[in-house]
């Protein structure tokens, strides 16, 4: 138990000094951190689909989309969500996310495995069809433009102020699940992953288990959709093409299944290369491309596993070494 | 109704209601019958064995009781209630628990975790999301009784993949008896025991609550003979024979099955 309190703590001192030292960079790296959190979000929802419960989605860009459309769609044709009405905009983002969610779970939900992965990859794309077509609602190829970012007493046009709005949503979000994932509804999700029979001969209706954690992460999704469309200023179906779901899916396998924060880990790495990377080599993709390879070859538990594996390998034969494994972060 | 009463020799009085009742269950897969017309009748505190060469469909017939597997015709109660067309956790809920042949519990998650999620599978707060599981000090208190009966409580923080297979065994029983169930189907708990291992076995399956119905599953004849007061005799999905361990022992055409002298 000790070992997890350090954890905790090492992860809050990050998180503080995270929040103090970004403000001070330019605005470069503030609008990166912004979008990094605000997609850290979604990679964390993935997280709690594939890495606590064992459903890869690759349809979670949907979720993220509506969210950020509909932010889009308020502002502009409604004027609504500028003021204090943001709020409302973010409760609603929420709602849409897991509303959809709950529509698509029914599809998806009883499938298993890879036939999991193809209904939501396909219901996804159904999402990114209508923002692509639907041009009355979504601008079609274009996209919409927002005006600018809300303001209600606090300027979030302000691009520190909106990171520590952004910044406060990620760090409650990641906290939520972090929650979510030890308490009873949580760890029921984990032994459906290790093992489903076993869990509905023990009392569980295991599909409704999964479809909540569906609607949920749906939720989240939501959610970061319309941090999303505040932090760029602009929603297009290149928010909910089906690359968004595959970078979430591969930052948290580049991370660390299963462990919330290796999502976070995996979004900052992915970020960060994507922008620096890209400004030094036009081959960067391939750099990306490679460290993924690497990744799942040689950590399949992601730069999360990084530390048990050099313990084991370190203390081998010890006493201590079951247990050690025994408190790893599940 | 009244056939069923004749079949366990007219024991039975009408008040009693059977734990577990089975009435010509069939299974077939394609041109396959796995099961053919089992009838079969379990009261509170029966210790009843189901013995059988390979593949003579017991795990078969327990995926039916459990509803893993939808039956092709008959019917299966539970404490007089049909349950054959209820999903597994429904029947869990009504006090039936299982154990598997090929240990099936969840490898990454620690021993105490395996308890706990076992003991939260029948009650509501199985759906509470704001709160740590460990924090529910009865299901804790609860599943720390239980890892002591089995002297496990200096292990509860091993990663259950990181035992041994007896005590992978031993595990998957404790996991079946946290639901406080009143009829625990078995199979084959002794399966890949050492000898030692499976008297052990077959010790802590006879300490267990009298009132406590069993069906069990079972290759090593000194288990079922041990713990069985009743056996039945499975062979090509079918009832053979039914009667006591000594009867069964000295029945020709068990013998023939199992030797294979037909």
């Amino acid at each position: 138990m000790a070992s997890q309190q350090i954890k905790i703590l090492m992860v809050a001192i990050a998180l503080v000094a995270f929040v103090f030292i970004v403000p001070q960079s330019g605005s470069f790296v503030i609008l990166l951190a912004t979008r990094a959190m605000a997609f850290g979000i979604l990679a964390m929802s993935v997280d709690l689909l594939l890495g606590y419960t064992g459903m890869s989605s690759m349809g979670q860009a949907a979720y993220f989309g509506v969210g950020a459309y509909l932010t889009a769609v308020l502002a502009t044709k409604f004027h609504f969500g500028m003021g204090w009405d943001f709020w409302l905009v973010v409760v609603l983002g929420i709602l849409i996310g897991a509303g959809l969610a709950a529509l698509f779970g029914l599809f998806a939900v009883r499938a298993g495995g890879v036939y999991f992965l193809m209904i939501t990859l396909a219901l996804g794309q159904c999402v990114w069809g209508l923002a692509y077509r639907w041009n009355s609602l979504t601008g079609g190829d274009n996209g919409i433009n927002l005006s600018g970012r809300p303001n209600f007493g606090l300027d979030l046009g302000n691009e520190v102020i909106f990171f520590y709005l952004v910044f406060g949503f990620f760090a409650v979000s990641m906290l939520m699940m972090y929650v979510l994932v030890r308490s009873p509804f949580g760890q029921s999700l984990a032994g459906i992953r290790e093992r489903e029979l076993r869990m509905q001969i023990l009392g569980y209706n295991t599909w409704l288990h999964k479809y909540i954690a569906f609607i949920i992460a749906g939720g989240f999704g939501g959610l970061a959709g319309v941090l999303w469309a505040h932090t760029n200023g602009h929603v297009s179906p290149e928010t909910v093409v089906l690359t968004t779901s595959v970078d979430a899916l591969l930052m948290v396998v580049l991370g660390g299944a299963g462990t919330l924060i290796g999502a976070t880990i995996g979004t900052a790495i992915v970020f960060g290369l994507r922008e620096y990377l890209s400004t030094l080599v036009p081959w960067w993709q391939y750099a990306l491309g490679g460290v993924y390879v690497l990744t799942i070859l040689y950590l399949p538990m992601g730069l999360m596993g990084i530390p048990s594996r050099l313990r084991q390998r370190f203390a081998q034969g010890k006493n201590e070494d079951s247990k050690k494994l025994a408190t790893k972060p599940s | 109704m009244s056939t069923d009463t004749q079949m366990n020799g007219g024991q039975t009085t009408a008040s009693e209601v059977a734990v577990l009742e089975l009435k010509g269950l069939c299974k077939s897969f394609g041109g396959l019958q796995a099961t053919r017309d089992v009838t079969l009748r379990i009261m509170a505190g029966d210790r009843k064995a189901i013995i059988g060469p390979n593949g003579a469909g017991k795990t078969t017939l327990f995926n039916l009781i459990t509803g893993i597997y939808p039956v092709t015709s008959g019917q299966v109660l539970l404490f007089g209630q049909d349950v054959t067309s209820w999903p597994s956790h429904r029947r869990t809920a009504l006090g039936m628990a299982r154990t598997f042949q090929v240990t099936s519990l969840f490898p990454r998650l620690t021993v105490l975790n395996n308890v706990l999620l076992a003991i939260k599978g029948l009650r509501p707060s199985k759906f509470v999301m704001w709160r740590f599981l460990s924090s529910y000090k009865e299901v804790y208190d609860k599943a720390h009784h239980l890892l002591e009966q089995v002297g496990f409580l200096d292990r509860k923080d091993t990663e259950v993949r990181n035992l041994s297979h007896g005590e992978q065994r031993q595990l998957e029983i404790v996991l079946g008896l946290a639901s406080d169930p009143k009829i625990l189907l078995l199979d084959e708990p002794a399966a890949g025991l050492s000898s030692g291992e499976s008297t052990e076995m077959t010790e802590f399956l006879m300490k267990l609550d009298p009132k406590l119905a069993i069906l069990l599953i079972e290759h090593d004849m000194d288990v079922v003979f041990d713990v069985a007061d009743e056996i039945s005799v499975l062979h090509f999905g079918e009832v053979l024979e039914t009667g006591a361990p000594e009867a069964i022992k000295k029945s020709k055409r068990v013998q023939e099955i199992y030797l294979g002298t037909d």
